[in-house]
């Protein structure tokens, strides 16, 4: 499904600010699996899942999605395959189209674009349908824009606007870390239905363990650019947050005791 | 002001306003500040005034301006998206390239029209008496520029346009080369300020290396006017109050030429002083009124 082959990414490199920041990665992920992706601030995550998503190339290494060789791919052709959803709210969406146009420009991802309509007619009951399952009240508010809504209001439209064309790869990066606990709580529902309902390949960054733990098929921790950690089945069921903290504790010293992890 | 003065500015209001529909498209919608206007203005000019004293027809001369003009706005979008210079510096540059290819397009910096056909004879051709043809010529071309305008961005590309100003990550990751987007869009824009020019050529007789001066500052002040008086909560909205911005502009400065105070007169030649600093004074309002109002 995704293969990683070999994945090397510097930051400046040859300069003095050089990061290496992705270590010779290999990581293969089957269909239909959801990989919940730990580690500490800068441990490569972001790196990993931009890498992916073509939002810039690896040094050296392959990429194949679907086993077709997408390492050359730039972002917006890799979005036939991907969709994503940032942890900024405010990435997801436009704030000065409406919720339907925003809905409408989703429902095009990838394909080509013309001189039809941008927001149809008959797309209207549909989005009101989708909108209906978020429970939020958005489905009377087609034409508001987005702008006006909450931040959770907008990771939740993002979410939607995410999965309403099946993507092969769904890459979630700390996609609730800006939301307070309860909507936090209610999108990772969300996502959790949407992933289940469409069987969605998925990779979910995250730094809250528990959540790392309970949720997905397979759980890989990061450090310094390369995979520390690769759990899946039987060992990941069993896994506790005791467990993975100690694991953090052995790689990184003690010296990381006020990570924000810690406090989850 | 005399009445006939305040046709004329509404006549200019309308012909300039299809170039702040332009300028707004990049100013505000794409978000890209460019100056290639204050060149691609007397690029349409010059277009059109040689094709027609070459014998071409003057809507035929029309379209062949705005596709100069697009042109030129391709390659400034270009040379910011592709070759990564800075928009407002690669905009200067074709600006002042233009310079050079208007003066070449009419081997000199003007040509005069005496006695051609332009798009004005068709309808005095029709019994309107020559001093209205401006106004109507100028108002259906500026009512379709309009229309073409929040019906294009109404559709599935125009949308992306829309996104590509508002949120380009979020764009890209919906499969849309924004590269592209801007290069269509900066193009378009100066197609419609290209037409504009090429229609105040046929209608002042003579296309100059130097009209397009203070175009970009016009426009800008045009699209602020618009905005403050008619609002721009929609797109359609918004086209609408950069076009009557830019008739509100016109009959503001020919109202300002006409004052007096004491003997001293506003010239001609003060406009674009006057506009500069009625776009710093709009620019710098919001920041003043702020500052005010923590006190
Ligand atoms: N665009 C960039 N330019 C330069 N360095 C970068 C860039 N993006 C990331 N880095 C560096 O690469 C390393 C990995 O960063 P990355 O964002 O992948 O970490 P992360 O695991 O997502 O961390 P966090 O948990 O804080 O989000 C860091 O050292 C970071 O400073
Ligand atoms: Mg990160």
């Amino acid at each position: 499904m995704i293969g990683l082959n070999g994945i090397v990414k510097y930051f400046h490199r040859g300069s003095v600010n050089e990061v290496f920041a992705l270590d010779n990665i290999d990581l293969q992920i089957e269909e239909g699996d959801f990989v919940t992706v730990i580690g500490s601030n800068g441990a490569g995550k972001s790196t990993l899942l931009n890498c992916i998503a073509g939002g810039f190339f690896p040094d050296s290494g392959k990429i194949l999605i679907n086993s077709q060789d997408v390492t050359a791919w730039p972002e917006y052709k890799r979005a036939k395959l991907i969709s994503r959803v940032f942890q900024d709210p405010l990435l997801g969406t436009c704030p000065s189209a409406t919720i339907e146009q925003n809905m409408a420009l989703a429902s095009l991802r990838g394909k080509k674009r013309g001189l039809a309509r941008g927001v149809k007619s008959r797309d209207r009951d549909r989005f009101r349908e989708e909108l209906k399952q978020l429970g939020l009240g958005l489905d009377k508010r087609l034409l508001d824009k987005v702008g006006l809504l909450s931040g959770g209001q907008r990771q939740a439209l993002t979410m939607l606007m995410a999965t309403m064309l099946r993507p092969d790869v769904l890459l979630l990066d700390e996609h609730i870390a800006a939301l307070d606990p309860k909507t936090a709580n209610q999108i990772l529902l969300l996502t959790q239905e949407i992933v289940k309902q469409s069987k969605l390949t998925t990779l979910m960054i995250t730094h809250n363990m528990k959540h790392a733990i309970s949720f997905g098929n397979r759980l890989i921790m990061l450090h310094q650019g390369g995979i520390l950690l690769d759990l899946k089945g039987e060992e990941k069921k069993n896994l506790t947050v005791k467990d993975l903290l100690a694991q953090f504790y052995k790689t990184q010293g003690e010296e990381l005791a006020l990570d924000s992890l810690l406090l989850n | 002001m005399t009445w006939y003065a305040a046709l004329g500015a509404v006549e200019q209001g309308l012909v300039y306003g299809i170039m702040v529909i332009g300028v707004y498209l990049t100013f505000r919608i794409l978000d890209f500040p460019d100056l290639t206007v204050d060149g691609s203005l007397p690029l349409g000019a010059s277009i059109s005034a040689v094709a027609i004293t070459h014998g071409v027809n003057p809507y035929l001369s029309l379209v062949i301006a705005l596709a100069g003009g697009f042109l030129a706005g391709m390659i400034t979008a270009i040379l910011n998206t592709k070759f990564k210079i800075l928009h407002l510096l690669a905009s200067i540059l074709t600006m002042i390239a233009l310079y050079s290819i208007n003066i070449r397009i009419m081997s000199g910096p003007n040509v005069a029209l005496l006695g051609q056909e332009t798009v004005f004879d068709a309808v005095i051709g029709f019994g309107v008496p020559a001093h209205l043809a401006g106004l109507i010529i100028f108002g259906i071309f500026a009512l379709i520029v309009l229309s073409f305008i929040i019906w294009f961005l109404g559709s599935e590309i125009g949308q992306a346009i829309l996104a590509v100003g508002d949120n380009p990550q979020m764009i890209r990751s919906l499969g849309v080369n924004t590269h592209t987007i801007i290069i269509l869009g900066v193009g378009l824009s100066n197609g419609l300020v290209a037409l504009s020019g090429a229609l105040v050529a046929q209608n002042q007789g003579a296309a100059d290396v130097g009209m397009g001066i203070g175009t970009i500052v016009a426009g800008l002040a045009s699209v602020i006017i618009g905005e403050t008086l008619f609002g721009c909560n929609t797109i359609a909205r918004a086209f609408i109050a950069a076009l009557l911005g830019s008739v509100v502009y016109r009959l503001a400065i020919a109202l300002a030429l006409g004052l007096e105070f004491g003997g001293f007169r506003f010239n001609p030649s003060d406009l674009n002083l006057i506009t500069a600093v009625l776009v710093i004074s709009a620019l710098i309002a919001p920041n003043l009124k702020k500052r005010l109002m923590q006190r």
